[in-house]
């Protein structure tokens, strides 16, 4: 795979605005928040869903690409409506029509295709391009109008003629009926042929072509529903081994599974868990070391877990402790009673990795943004703004203060928003263009070309 | 309404060519489904020239309307001017050669497999071959895995330069990139290894099949699995050793149980396949650790193949094998945690006794059929019953009755009325397999006295049993053994029991025919018309209306009319309502 050219450390990297997308006035439509953002493979499409079920495709001009100053801005490709609430008339629950995920395909032809899911159902849709439509009827003219029978005196076969781009989006398939609590991840095999999705309890295997039946390869369920201690609250496959997926809990462990073994996969191959560290124990402890989001590095070598205060970096041969562990925002450790209150502590932050798995990035409150850079241990606080919106204006380094007096340019904890956060990121998989989606905007920033 | 120049013939076609674009699918797909009568139409200049490049260009069509598309051309030679013209068709084919839906896909190669033997030895080279070359380099997997399935047609018909050329394009796709391909060339392996030339096979196809079936995918090696039976047959047995068996005991272990599920799957063509020397040597171990194998799924698979794969071992020392090496797993496999699995062996174990004699199925294999038999599991208990006819030819009737019989009493008469319920539903199949005599004597009274049961349910399922066994023994049987004590059961001072007796009759009338109906059981219907328990009466007038139709007209007339006209005027509402119902249907009125 080709790699991000500076690859190296984030002192190289200087963000720079590129584009905001969404509303600009204050007053936020709960339809508009933007519950996932997704680049595909090559990431010339990126991909949002929201809470009103719609699914957007930004597509990245082509011509600019040459341009060195400036890669390709992302414009609205297509819109379509994934989802619908809909009503489970015999549990009496409303089915929200919000987006959980979305996971692209694998490109197999000249159309794409992604899956997206609610809390029950994935749909594979297909986004492809049209530019040519049939013309010439035999017995009406183009306009709808029709001609009199007795003149038709010869056959004619429609042409096709080149029209305007149109694209296309439309559901192929509708996998339903098979998860009882509400669906928190979908994942694609490497084999491209099969894919999980994973809910509380359980973890199902599915054919992309076959939509009535599914295998369940883990159930956490027990029988006695009084006894649950954990569930499942991420899951995700290996990049390149089809027969490793790994699921992580809300105790804090991440269970790696090994398909080949058996054909139920509740006894896990590994298990990876830090030992608590007794100094910091509390009564939060639980809530705060409960993973929100498990992605594996590129490479497959490393897998990245995202809990309320922390991203580590797990090396898969090492089940007992993570490799590297950053602190995403450590001075919220004081504020744990208030965030627990006002529900702040159940957030659930997604993280993910750069494209050469040298950077990782994750979201904070008052549209803060973080950057890890794993080879200079150096990290960065980046905001998702209005204010520094001018096009190729960079990112100023943002810090807050912890204790003691505040600097100069230095926000104090107390003044952070905790309205606005910033759950999803995504990172172009071959680029230094990242993806930031706060309440109901998403902001594209890309690195400064000299 | 004939016009100036119209003319009516061409209505309907242009009805037809217009409906291809419509908005409807179905309208679309009618069209498409016609297809024949518009090129027919159009004759076959036009077909070529316009018609074919319309259809090439419908690739955005639903996939019904695609999947229709393809098939229809497969039979487009004539209408396109015969074999001469017979390469028109590849551009459409081929473009649907490419889309994403796989059933499509293999419908559009499957027309162009078809077509390519239409073609010219010169056609093929000028224009088949170069398509497939197309398909094989693209861009897109969904191209390249189409390309998968054309070669193995084209190779034995053309030159040796373009045959080397086909080569290599297999042997690059074998090693592509995406998993999808690798799939497909894996599934054609065996194909495409049947029409190569000996000495290929020995230095092409085998290099391949060791790096499919060692490859990162387990949905890649499962596939040369299937490939190795082709390839075994194709090689003379002294190569098998050295080219086949290292590959196939590896796969036996795979740490994929998927894999190892596709060993045990095959595993009787295998068998066959590489012949009775490694099969002594190789098989038996592998086939004993594939029936112990940790994951059920592969013990189930297993044990459905155990009865094949000792059937097919080599006379000389079967029964040793057998008794020393499979005996010991299968007695395993009879207390199995999984259900599956014992259900997997129940349907194949009987088989056995065949194979091994008398002596040793008494000895060795009755304990495990009573064991199964006994299982909690219905599935397991059914399929030993559906198949126990091949023990009886093995140790006779006496032997079998004597040892299984007891354990199926024991079930009829079990505590839980469902596992009775479940006894009856086999009684029809075992009544079969068993023979009259052998019923008459020991389960006939079983069947009746199922009539009494004070389960409702099993007093139904009896009665239905009973027909089911008329339907087998004849009408002559049922006026001997059965219809009599049904009949004496209407005398029975237990109005549910008398109740029985009608709906028994209700059942057996049709299969035991006019004459008994009329002359035994329909006096006996119309004596009960005097029950003093009004259900019993309406009864009555409902098993009238039942058996009507099969009485002639004279008995309708004579003797059902007066009892239902009694009973239209009974002082009982609803035994009036269905003797009302009864003179209605009848037409009695």
């Amino acid at each position: 795979m080709l790699c991000a050219g500076p690859g190296g450390g984030s002192n190289d990297v200087q963000w720079c605005f590129s584009q905001v997308k969404g509303a600009i006035d204050d007053d936020v439509a709960e339809a508009d928040i933007i519950s996932t953002v997704e680049f595909n493979q090559s990431g010339e499409l990126l991909a949002t869903g929201d809470k009103g079920g719609r699914v957007v495709i930004f597509q990245q001009e082509q011509e600019s690409k040459n341009k060195l100053q400036c890669r390709g801005e992302y414009n609205v490709y297509s819109t379509f409506q994934s989802h619908e609430p809909e009503f489970d008339y015999l549990k009496s629950l409303e089915i929200e029509e919000k987006i959980n995920k979305i996971r692209w395909l694998p490109q197999k032809n000249a159309a794409h295709f992604l899956l997206s899911t609610n809390d029950k159902t994935i749909k594979l849709w297909k986004i492809s391009e049209r530019d040519k439509r049939p013309e010439g009827y035999n017995l009406k003219e183009e306009d709808g109008q029709y001609r009199d029978p007795n003149t038709v005196t010869t056959l004619r076969v429609p042409v096709f003629r080149p029209m305007d781009l149109m694209v296309e989006a439309s559901p192929r398939r509708v996998f339903a009926n098979a998860h009882t609590y509400h669906i928190n991840s979908i994942s694609v095999n490497s084999d491209c042929e099969t894919y999980l999705s994973a809910d509380d309890l359980r973890v199902n295997l599915w054919h992309l072509e076959i939509t009535d039946r599914s295998f369940n390869i883990v159930d956490i369920k027990p029988a006695n529903m009084e006894d649950l201690t954990e569930v499942i609250t991420a899951a995700e496959f290996h990049p390149n081994q089809c027969n490793t997926f790994v699921y992580s809990s809300s105790k804090g462990t991440i269970r790696l599974c090994d398909m080949r073994a058996a054909a139920l996969c509740d006894s896990h191959a590994k298990l990876f868990e830090e030992p608590e560290d007794p100094n910091n124990r509390s009564f939060f402890s639980e809530i705060i070391s409960s993973i929100s989001d498990v992605k594996f590095s590129h490479s497959g070598r490393y897998m990245m877990t995202r809990d309320y205060l922390s991203v580590k970096i797990w090396d898969l041969n090492m089940e007992s402790r993570p490799v590297e562990t950053y602190q995403v925002h450590e001075y919220l450790r004081s504020k744990l009673c208030s965030l627990y209150e006002n529900d702040c502590i159940f957030d659930k932050f997604e993280c993910c990795w750069n494209g050469n798995d040298s950077v990782v990035m994750t979201g904070s409150y008052n549209n803060f943004f973080r950057m890890f850079d794993r080879g200079y241990q150096q990290d960065m606080t980046l905001e998702a703004s209005r204010e520094n919106s001018k096009p190729r204006s960079v990112l100023k380094p943002r810090k807050v203060s912890t204790g003691g007096k505040r600097k100069k340019d230095e926000i104090s904890v107390d003044s952070l928003d905790f309205n606005k956060k910033i759950l999803h990121t995504a990172w172009h998989p071959l680029d230094n263009i990242i993806a930031v989606a706060t309440t109901n905007n998403l902001y594209i920033f890309q690195d400064k070309l000299n | 309404m004939a016009g100036a120049d119209g003319d009516d013939s061409l209505y309907p076609i242009a009805v037809l060519i217009d409906e291809l674009r419509n908005e409807d699918v179905q309208l679309r797909l009618n069209s498409i489904k016609k297809l024949s009568t518009i090129a027919l139409a159009l004759g076959v200049e036009r077909t070529r020239t316009e018609l074919l490049p319309f259809l090439t260009d419908t690739i955005y069509d639903e996939d019904e309307v695609l999947l229709a598309l393809a098939e229809q051309l497969g039979n487009f030679t004539m209408l396109v001017g015969g074999p001469e013209y017979v390469h028109c068709l590849l551009p459409p084919l081929e473009s649907l050669a490419t889309v994403e839906e796989t059933v499509v896909r293999d419908k559009a190669v499957e027309s162009l497999r078809k077509i390519s033997q239409e073609h010219s030895p010169v056609d093929l080279e000028v224009h088949f071959e170069p398509l497939v070359k197309r398909l094989a380099s693209g861009d897109w997997f969904t191209s390249r895995t189409s390309a998968c399935g054309l070669f193995s047609v084209c190779y034995p018909r053309v030159s040796s330069t373009v045959k080397a050329e086909i080569r290599q394009h297999f042997r690059t796709l074998c090693s592509d990139d995406t998993p999808m391909v690798r799939r497909a060339a894996a599934s054609k392996l065996g194909e495409f290894a049947k029409v190569l030339e000996l000495e290929y096979v020995k230095s092409d196809i085998i290099s391949l099949f060791t790096a499919l079936a060692s490859d990162e995918q387990d949905s890649v090696r499962l596939l040369a699995v299937e490939a190795c039976v082709s390839i075994a047959t194709l090689l003379p047995q002294e190569d098998l050793e050295t080219l086949v068996m290292p590959t196939l005991r590896q796969a036996a272990e795979d740490k994929s149980w998927r894999v190892r599920y596709m060993v045990a799957d095959k595993f009787s063509e295998l068998q066959k396949a590489v012949g009775p020397e490694i099969t002594k040597n190789d098989l038996v171990p592998a086939f004993q650790n594939l029936l112990k194998d940790c994951e059920a799924e592969v013990r189930a698979a297993a044990a459905n193949k155990v009865k094949e794969f000792c059937e097919n071992l080599p006379e000389d020392n079967r029964e040793q094998i057998i008794m020393t090496h499979i005996l010991p797993c299968v007695k395993e496999l009879v207390s199995d945690t999984n259900q599956h699995v014992k259900s997997a062996l129940a349907s194949v174990i009987m088989g056995l006794s065949t194979i091994l004699g008398k002596d040793n199925t008494i000895e060795h294999l009755l304990p495990l059929f009573l064991a199964q038999l006994k299982d909690e599991c219905p599935e397991v208990r059914l399929n030993i019953i559906s198949n126990l006819d091949c023990v009886n030819e093995v140790i006779g009737i006496r032997q079998l009755s004597q040892s299984l019989l007891p354990a199926i009493v024991e079930l009829a008469e079990d505590a839980k009325w469902r596992v009775r319920l479940a006894i009856i539903e086999y009684m029809p199949l075992l009544a079969g397999q068993l023979g009259v005599e052998f019923f008459d004597e020991k389960l006939n009274t079983l069947c009746m006295a199922w009539l009494i049961d004070h389960v409702y349910a099993i007093r139904e399922a009896a009665t239905c049993n009973l027909m089911k066994l008329v339907e087998k023994f004849g009408a002559e049987w049922a006026q001997n053994t059965i219809v009599p004590k049904v009949l004496g059961m209407a005398n029975d001072p237990n109005y549910l029991h008398r109740m029985t007796t009608l709906f028994c009759i209700n059942a057996l009338s049709k299969a035991c025919g006019q004459e008994i109906t009329t002359k035994q059981m329909l006096p006996v219907v119309l004596k009960m018309s005097n029950d003093q328990v009004a259900n019993v009466r309406f009864n009555v007038a409902k098993s009238l209306q039942k058996i009507g139709p099969i009485l002639d007209s004279n008995a309708l007339q004579t003797e059902v009319k007066p009892v239902l006209e009694k009973l239209a005027s009974d002082t009982d509402m609803d035994v009036k309502y269905f003797a009302q119902e009864a003179i209605s249907v009848l037409a009695l009125a």
